[in-house]
């Protein structure tokens, strides 16, 4: 350590971070720094497309189409929340057979982000020379380095396995045409529903044997904190425990608290319910989310109609170009008028996950818990699909028809791997004349609202560590990271 | 060609990929993750390529990132292959500044044309970067454009005039998103120097998937012949009749070269949209209708002369076998094929 790396540094500075990489999409944030701190952060997505006005003056049914294109890493989700919405138009549902492979889909695709976010996105960072002197780097190198990393490289094989479920399903991956409101475009058969499971089984089989070192029954009925610490210590060799190891040694659990609030829209619909519920968790309450009561505030973002927040039935997306008093091109989600958190942790907390839950009344949302929360997410997550795929009938209808109505509004709401994902549609004539979308990470990474309050991500940094000398903090790369940002997803 | 030591590049001397993404998805990055027998980084390192710097899968950021860019600016690492992701955007008003390259104050428009100049070879990734894809759809709110089309124009954000320092144009593996091996194959190519201008299409794709239909291996082909329609998505039948399918006309691979696995859109029970077509994203009706005038749709099999198609076309429906009509509009299968006695044949 040279000693131009210890010590705190005292001037006061600003950084400007980017491009910042290993996320989805553009992303730069704005960092003043003091005492060897971050005592303030903007976070600012500098790419606008306008995908909301793209889908304006068309066929709803088009939707379909152009929605999922808003996002790579998610678009079966977009798809998702564009078909719910189209449904609600519709006045229909999907049938059962559609309902089950949907979720299917939708599942599909987040555990492969789930999986791209920790071995390709995440953990790499401490692969990095930055942390050569701690006792776990040689096996986090050897596992997580960039591009070669042993066990980065055996997931990017394991996901393009995991991908075969959409290509039996629904033709291919990103950008299908397969959710329809009424269901599913394509029939599985009995042999189809072995080949499924086959494919299930491979990715189980990776999982365990690398991944946790153990069934994925086991991490999924974890249920408290002391029994994770316990696996920290005496549990089964995996990267689950290198990056338990890793968290207790560089506290991880102490980084990148935000507001501890947490909304949730409710993840794979069943017939008794969504199988993670909907729902908000604030104050340490749980609570229903009423959607009445989202907005979103432009303030701070580089759109006009900046007197008053919007709800979506009612948003617009004017960018306003020659701005200066907007930082980014992302608006400000609120719920009754507060920033919320989303994302794995969020709907693992909100249906009431035990482990999640206790992790969260120690110390909050932090890098520690989102991560966490992402592996056991996993875990259940494909337990879930097994039983999914046996539920397939394949003798009973697979999609339902309905017609659009010439006019009408309606929303779909669902969950993308990244947390609460929103359409809300109004059609005039037969054509959409508004089309307003709220990603995961437009909540998450919200720029300031009026009042001027931070969003989830911008509160999150302060206080990170800068280290002297340091242009691109390790530590707000983590916090960042914890996030699993989408970018694309949030400005569209 | 001089031998093995030439067809790729070397640990010593790697083929160099400097990777950025603008105006698009990711899609096309996170469809490479996809490839398969072997992944993606085998198939990458054993044909000498080597990512100088990829937004998604490199460990550098920030400062460290404009490094690299800075090394290539000064000549200190050659760049053989620039590869864009997603549409350029031009907006607003000229200035770029619709996309910033995080971190530079710059418009990343700027950026691409500056480093594409420094390219040996420059490739646009997906439908986005080469023509300028769904990001330019409706009322093109950004101004977005190709590398160097704007939709089926020659021009955009390079100009026609371009040529990259091999004195090549910029070369199009359009889709939406690109089917992992139409990226590899490209770039492994690229980095075996056997790609001329020959190689590519009239939108400047490469050949080896462009000149192949959609139909080709499409596994409703006998619906097809039978004029035996589907009426609905999930029907088992040909969609070209009602339901906008344009795998007669569309260029690709994709029903003899599958996706994840066994995949590909008429698989899985959709119409093909040509989405490795310039203007794709603006079919001037419904994705999903068929346009017709007087029964017969507009857009026919690309080689196939109208009198021809309605003369053959009238003979295959009233030639349709029961079993065709009736799975055709259905989502499984209602009656198998007879099985013969195959004496009696």
């Amino acid at each position: 350590m040279s000693i131009l790396e210890t010590g705190a540094e005292s001037a006061p500075r600003r950084l400007i971070v980017g491009p910042f990489n290993r996320v989805e999409g553009d992303l730069e944030v704005r960092l003043e720094v003091a005492d060897g701190a971050v005592t303030a952060a903007y976070v600012s997505s500098p790419l606008f497309r306008g995908f909301e006005r793209i889908l304006e003056g068309r066929d709803p049914r088009d939707a379909l189409i152009i929605a999922p294109r808003i996002c790579g890493i998610c678009s079966v989700s977009q798809s998702q929340a564009a078909a719910l919405a189209l449904a609600g138009l519709q006045g229909i549902g999907p049938t059962e057979n559609g309902r089950i492979a949907t979720n299917l889909l939708v599942a599909t695709e987040n555990v492969a982000d789930h999986l791209t976010h920790f071995h390709l996105f995440f953990m790499p960072d401490f692969a990095r020379a930055a942390y050569s002197g701690r006792p776990w780097f040689p096996a986090a190198e050897a596992r997580f380095k960039a591009g070669r990393g042993t066990s980065a490289r055996r997931m990017v094989e394991a996901r393009a396995t995991l991908f075969h479920v959409l290509g039996l399903l629904a033709g291919r991956w990103p950008h299908t045409l397969a959710i329809q409101p009424g269901g599913v475009t394509r029939r599985a058969d009995r042999r189809d529903q072995m080949r499924l499971l086959a494919t299930l089984r491979a990715v189980r089989g990776v999982l365990e044997a690398q991944l946790f070192g153990a069934p994925l029954e086991q991490v999924a009925e974890l249920s408290d904190p002391a029994e994770l610490e316990a696996w920290r210590a005496n549990g089964p060799e995996g990267d689950f425990r290198l990056f338990l190891e890793i968290a207790a040694d560089l506290g991880l659990d102490r980084m990148g608290r935000a507001y501890d609030r947490f909304l949730s829209h409710g993840a794979y619909p069943g017939e008794e319910g969504p199988f993670y519920a909907a729902g908000l968790m604030a104050e340490g309450e749980r609570g229903a989310v009423d959607p009445a009561g989202i907005t979103e505030d432009h303030t701070f973002a580089r759109m006009e109609e900046r007197g008053h927040p919007h709800h979506p039935f009612a948003g617009s997306t004017l960018p306003d170009a020659a701005d200066e008093t907007g930082y980014t091109w992302c608006k400000a989600p609120r719920l009754f008028g507060r920033p919320f958190e989303t994302g794995a942790l969020a709907r693992q907390v909100v249906d009431g996950q035990p482990l999640l839950t206790g992790l969260v009344a120690q110390g909050g949302g932090s890098v520690y818990s989102r991560v966490v929360a992402r592996l056991l997410e996993t875990a259940r997550t494909l337990i879930a699909m097994e039983a999914w795929v046996r539920a397939l009938d394949p003798d009973a209808p697979w999609c339902a028809e309905g017609l659009n109505p010439s006019n009408g509004q309606a929303a779909g709401l669902t969950e993308a791997a990244r947390g609460a994902l929103g359409h809300w549609v109004s059609v005039e004539r037969g054509r959409i004349a508004r089309y307003q979308i709220i990603a995961p990470t437009t909540w998450n990474f919200s720029p300031r609202d009026a009042q001027g309050i931070p969003g989830p991500l911008e509160a999150a940094l302060v206080g990170a560590r800068v280290k002297p000398g340091e242009k691109t903090p390790i530590s707000v790369q983590h916090i960042v990271r914890s996030f699993d940002p989408c970018m694309v997803c949030t400005v569209h | 060609m001089s031998g093995l030591a030439t067809f790729s590049g070397t640990p010593d001397s790697p083929f160099t990929v400097l990777w950025l993404q603008s105006g698009g998805c990711g899609g096309c990055t996170m469809s490479l993750l996809c490839a398969e027998g072997p992944d993606v980084m085998t198939t990458l390192e054993g044909a000498g390529i080597s990512l100088l710097w990829h937004p998604s899968l490199s460990e550098e950021t920030g400062d460290e990132a404009l490094d690299i860019f800075a090394r290539i600016q000064a000549g200190e690492i050659v760049l053989d292959a620039l590869c864009v992701e997603g549409a350029l955007l031009r907006g607003p008003n000229g200035t770029g500044r619709f996309h910033m390259l995080a971190g530079t104050g710059r418009a990343t428009i700027e950026w691409v044309r500056e480093l594409a100049g420094l390219a040996r070879y420059v490739v646009a990734v997906g439908t986005c970067a080469a023509y300028g894809g769904v990001t330019a759809a409706g009322l093109n709110p950004t101004d977005a454009c190709g590398l160097q089309y704007d939709g089926r124009r020659e021009g955009g954000a390079l100009g026609a005039g371009f040529r990259s320092r091999e004195g090549l144009p910029v070369i199009n593996v359009a889709g939406c998103p690109t089917h992992p091996n139409w990226v590899t194959e490209t770039l492994m190519l690229l980095a075996a120097g056997l790609v001329s201008p020959q190689d590519l299409d009239a939108y400047r794709r490469p050949r080896f998937y462009a000149d192949h239909l959609v139909h080709h291996g499409c596994t409703r082909n006998e619906y097809y012949e039978y004029k035996a329609s589907a009426e609905k998505l999930s029907d088992l039948g040909c969609m070209m009749e009602h339901l906008g399918c344009l795998g007669t006309q569309a260029h690709a691979d994709c029903n003899t070269r599958p996706w994840n696995g066994e995949g590909s859109c008429t698989r899985g029970g959709y119409s093909c949209i040509n989405c490795t077509a310039p203007e794709f994203e603006e079919p001037g009706h419904p994705f999903l209708e068929t346009p017709k005038i007087a029964g017969i749709p507009i857009g026919l099999p690309t080689d196939m002369p109208k009198a021809w198609f309605i003369a053959l076309s009238s003979l295959a429906k009233a030639a349709t076998p029961e079993r065709l009509k009736r799975n055709a509009v259905s989502d499984h299968p209602v009656v198998p094929p007879t099985v013969r006695d195959i004496k009696r044949r």
